[in-house]
C-alpha cells in the first residue's frame, strides 16, 4: 500500500481519478494520433480513387508474405499485451515481466521482418524518384512514396512502443505495479493497441489491393 | 465577516502569505523545472512577448515599405520573407498560444478549484516544444528566410522554394505537438480535476470556450503536422503527392492545410470570446444572458468550423457544388457568433458598467468582432469571393478577427488578471488611455485596407500603382499608433512588478473561484478544495452587499 500511496501525484485527490485522468489522456492522445495518420490515408484514398490501375499495379510488388507474417507477429503481440495488463490488475509479478518482455520481443520481430523488406523493396528499385522501375506506370511513384511514408511512420511508433514496453518492463522488474496501481500499464497497452490496429488498416490497403486481378 | 458562496474559503492572509513567486525557490532553475501551471504560464508569457515583438518588427517594415507605390526599400524577395516571417510567428507563436497557453495555463486550474493541471509535466513539456519549435523557425529565417507566406502553398513551397522551408516546417511541426499536448491537458484537466459541486453548467464560460478549443487543438494540429511533413519530405526528396509531375494535385495540400488551418482560425478567436463573456458580466454586475447558449455556442462554433475549410478554395479547381456547401456552412458559422454577441449585448443591458482597462477591451472585442464576422460573411459569398479574393479585403477581415478580435481579448484578459498573476495593481488611467490608443490605431491601420482590398489592391506586392498609396499611408500611420498601444502595457506592466500598489484578492469583485483565493496564489492555489455551491457569475445587489463587507 505504501507504493500506491506514493504512485499518486499531488495534484489528484485519490487513486481513482488519477487512473481515470490517465486512461483518458491516452485516449485522447490516441484520437490525436488518428488523425495524424489519417492526412496520409486521405492521400492515399484519393490518389487510389484518381488512379486505380496505376495503385493495382503498384501494390503486386509488394511482398505479401512478409507483410502477412508481420500481421501475424502483431496480432499475437497484441494478445500478448492483454495478458500482461491483466497479469498487473491481478498483481501476478511474474507474468507481467514475462508477457511485456514477450510482447517486446514480439515488437522487435516485428522491426525485423519489416527491415528485411524494406531492403528486398530497395533492390526491385521501388524507391521513387529518379531510379525508380520503369516497368511501372508513373503514378505508382505515388503509391510507393505512400507506402514508404506510411509504413515507415508506423515503424517509428513500433519502435516507440518498444522502448517504452522495455521502460514498463523493468519497473515491472522492480514489482512497482499492483492491483492498487497500474496506470502506466494499462495505458501504453492502449497504444500498443492503437499501433496494431493502424497496422491492420496498412495491410490490406497496401498489400492486398487488386492481388488476385 | 459574513460567509461567502464558497464555503471553506477562509482568508489566509495573516502575515506575509506565501505565493507561488517565492515558494519552490526563485532560482532560474526552479523556473524552467517548474510543474506549476502558475509558472509555466508566466514561461509562456516571456516567450510570446519576444515572438510578438520579432514578428510586430517585420510588420513594421511592411507597413514602412508599402509606404510609396515603388518596391524601393526592400526588394521583392525580402518583402516575401518578411511577410512569411509576420505570419509564421504570429500565426503559431503568438496566437495559438496566447490565450490558452499564458491566461488558459494560469487560470484553468484555480477556477476549477484544483491544484493544478491533470499532467504538470506534460505541462513543462509543451513549453519546451513551443521554444524548441520557434527556434527552428527563428534559426531558418536567420539563415536565409522562407519567402512561401505563412500556407506553404505547393508547388512553391516543394519545388521551388528554398531549402529552409524544411526546418521551418519542422519547427511549427514540433510547437505544434506542443500545442496538442496544451489541448490534452486541459481537456482532462476540466474533465477530471474540477472541485466538489462545479457540475458542467456551473462552469464559467472562459472554461467552455477552452474547451472547445482544445478539442480543436488536439483534433485538427496533427493534420497540420502530416501536411507539414508530407511537403517537408517532397521538398527533400523531390517526389510526392502533391508534384502535378507525377500525377499529385496541388490543391490537395491547400485542402489539408485548411483542414488544420480554418479550425485554427477559432483556436484563435474562441479563447477571446471566453475572455470576453468574463470582462462582460463583471464589469456590467450581472450574470450571463442566456448562460446554455455562450457555453454551447463555442460547441458549435468547434465543430462547425472543422467543416468549413473549402471556402479558401473557391478560386481553385474545387468543385462548385463543393463551393456551395462550404459556403452555406460558413454562413452557418455565424449563427453560432451571432448567438455570442447579442448575449453580450443583452448582459450590457440595463447593467451597471463600469468603464475600466478590461471593459474598454471587451467593448472594443464586440464592435472589431462584429466587423471582422460579418466581412467574413462577404467572403463566404461565393460570387463576392471571386472578387475579394486575394486582395486587401481579406487581410483586413482576419486581422479584424485575429488582432481586433483575439488579441484584444487577450489584452482585456491580460489587464484583468494582472493582479492574480503578479499580486501588483497596473495604473489604471495609462490602461485605459493604452485601450483606446490600441482602438484608434487597429481601426486606421486596417478599416482602409478594406477599402483598397476592394478596390482591387491585391496583398502580398511590394510594389503598387499609386491610386492606393493613400490607404497604404492611412495604414502605416495607423500600425504605429498601434505600437505605441502595445508598447505602453508592457511598460507600465512591468513597472507595476516593482511600483504598483499591492492588489487585494478580488480587486474587481468578481465571482469565480480564481478570485477567492490570494493575489498572488499560494503554489497549490487553494488552502483547502472549495466547494462550489452555485452557479457562476452571481452578480447580484445581495452579492455585491455580502462582498464589500466581506
Amino acid at each position: 500500500m505504501a507504493e500506491a500511496r506514493t504512485a499518486l501525484a499531488e495534484q489528484f485527490e485519490d487513486m481513482p481519478q488519477q487512473l481515470e485522468a490517465s486512461r483518458q489522456g491516452m485516449w485522447t492522445f490516441l484520437a490525436t494520433e488518428v488523425l495524424f495518420f489519417g492526412g496520409m490515408f486521405m492521400g492515399y484514398i484519393i490518389y487510389r480513387h484518381i488512379y486505380p490501375e496505376a495503385f493495382g499495379a503498384a501494390s503486386k510488388h509488394t511482398i505479401v508474405l512478409y507483410g502477412t507474417i508481420n500481421t501475424a507477429i502483431l496480432l499475437t503481440s497484441s494478445l500478448t499485451m492483454a495478458l500482461a495488463v491483466h497479469a498487473a490488475q491481478e498483481s501476478r509479478q511474474r507474468a507481467l515481466f514475462r508477457w511485456l518482455l514477450v510482447t517486446v520481443f514480439l515488437g522487435l520481430c516485428f522491426l525485423g521482418v519489416k527491415g528485411l523488406e524494406y531492403h528486398e523493396d530497395l533492390d526491385e528499385h521501388l524507391w521513387p524518384g529518379a531510379h525508380f522501375r520503369a516497368d511501372l506506370p508513373p503514378q505508382s511513384q505515388i503509391f510507393w512514396f505512400l507506402y514508404w511514408s506510411m509504413t515507415g511512420l508506423h515503424a517509428i511508433h513500433v519502435t516507440v512502443g518498444v522502448v517504452v514496453l522495455s521502460m514498463m518492463a523493468r519497473m515491472a522488474a522492480r514489482g512497482l505495479f499492483s492491483t492498487h496501481y497500474h496506470t502506466p500499464i494499462e495505458i501504453s497497452g492502449l497504444y500498443w493497441h492503437f499501433v496494431d490496429i493502424v497496422w491492420i488498416y496498412l495491410y490490406p490497403l497496401l498489400y492486398l489491393i487488386n492481388r488476385y486481378s | 465577516m459574513s460567509t461567502m458562496t464558497v464555503e471553506s474559503f477562509r482568508p489566509v492572509a495573516q502575515r506575509k502569505p506565501k505565493t507561488y513567486l517565492t515558494e519552490g525557490g526563485r532560482t532560474l532553475s526552479s523556473w524552467l523545472l517548474t510543474t506549476d501551471h502558475k509558472r509555466i504560464g508566466i514561461l509562456y508569457l516571456y516567450s510570446i512577448i519576444v515572438y510578438f515583438f520579432i514578428a510586430a518588427v517585420a510588420a513594421a517594415l511592411i507597413r514602412l515599405e508599402l509606404l510609396t507605390p515603388q518596391g524601393d526599400m526592400v526588394t521583392s524577395e525580402t518583402y516575401n520573407k518578411l511577410f512569411t516571417l509576420h505570419g509564421v510567428l504570429m500565426v503559431w507563436f503568438f496566437l495559438i498560444p496566447s490565450i490558452p497557453a499564458v491566461l488558459g495555463n494560469f487560470v484553468i486550474p484555480m477556477m476549477i478549484g484544483a491544484r493544478d493541471v491533470a499532467f504538470p509535466k506534460l505541462n513543462l513539456l509543451s513549453w519546451y516544444l513551443f521554444n524548441a519549435g520557434g527556434l527552428l523557425a527563428l534559426y531558418s529565417i536567420i539563415v536565409g528566410g522562407v519567402d512561401t507566406g505563412w500556407t506553404f502553398y505547393t508547388p512553391y513551397s516543394s519545388s521551388f522554394s528554398n531549402w529552409h522551408v524544411v526546418t521551418m516546417a519542422a519547427g511549427i511541426f514540433v510547437a505544434g505537438f506542443g500545442t496538442i499536448l496544451t489541448g490534452l491537458n486541459f481537456i482532462i484537466t476540466i474533465h477530471r480535476m474540477r472541485a466538489p459541486g462545479l457540475r458542467w453548467h456551473r462552469m464559467p464560460l472562459f472554461l467552455w470556450s477552452l474547451y472547445s478549443t482544445s478539442v480543436i487543438m488536439v483534433l485538427a494540429t496533427p493534420v497540420l503536422a502530416m501536411t507539414l511533413a508530407l511537403m517537408a519530405l517532397e521538398r527533400i526528396w523531390g517526389l510526392g503527392l502533391f508534384d502535378p509531375k507525377l500525377g499529385g494535385d496541388p490543391v490537395l495540400f491547400q485542402h489539408l492545410f485548411w483542414f488544420y488551418s480554418h479550425p485554427a482560425v477559432y483556436i484563435m478567436i474562441l479563447p477571446g470570446m471566453g475572455v470576453v463573456s468574463e470582462l462582460i458580466t463583471c464589469f456590467a454586475r450581472k450574470q450571463i444572458f442566456g448562460y446554455h447558449y455562450v457555453a454551447y455556442s463555442s460547441v458549435a462554433i468547434a465543430i462547425l468550423g472543422f467543416l468549413v475549410w473549402g471556402h479558401h478554395m473557391f478560386v481553385t479547381s474545387q468543385s462548385v457544388y463543393a463551393g456551395f456547401a462550404f459556403s452555406f456552412l460558413s454562413f452557418m458559422v455565424a449563427v453560432p457568433s451571432g448567438v455570442k454577441v447579442f448575449n453580450w449585448t443583452m448582459t450590457l443591458f440595463r447593467g451597471s458598467i463600469s468603464f475600466q482597462t478590461p471593459m474598454l477591451y471587451a467593448l472594443g472585442f464586440i464592435g472589431l468582432f462584429v466587423v471582422g464576422g460579418l466581412t467574413g460573411l462577404f467572403l463566404a459569398s461565393l460570387a463576392v469571393d471571386v472578387h475579394l479574393s486575394d486582395t486587401y479585403f481579406i487581410v483586413a477581415h482576419f486581422h479584424y478577427i485575429m488582432v481586433g478580435g483575439m488579441v484584444t481579448a487577450f489584452m482585456g484578459g491580460l489587464h484583468y488578471w494582472w493582479p492574480k498573476i503578479s499580486g501588483r495593481l497596473y495604473p489604471e488611467r495609462l490602461g485605459q488611455i493604452a485601450a483606446l490608443i490600441t482602438y484608434i490605431g487597429f481601426n486606421l491601420t486596417f478599416f482602409p485596407q478594406f477599402v483598397m482590398g476592394y478596390l482591387g489592391m491585391p496583398r502580398r506586392y511590394h510594389a503598387y500603382p499609386g491610386e492606393f498609396q493613400i490607404y497604404h499611408i492611412l495604414s502605416s500611420a495607423g500600425a504605429s499608433i498601434l505600437a505605441v498601444g502595445y508598447v505602453l502595457p508592457l511598460l507600465y506592466f512591468l513597472w507595476s512588478l516593482k511600483y504598483g500598489k499591492r492588489a487585494p484578492a478580488n480587486p474587481w469583485n468578481a465571482t469565480g473561484l480564481e478570485w477567492q483565493t490570494t493575489s498572488p496564489p499560494p503554489k497549490h492555489n487553494f488552502e483547502e478544495t472549495p466547494v462550489v455551491t452555485g452557479e457562476p457569475y452571481q452578480y447580484s445587489p445581495e452579492a455585491e452587499e455580502e462582498m464589500v463587507h466581506g
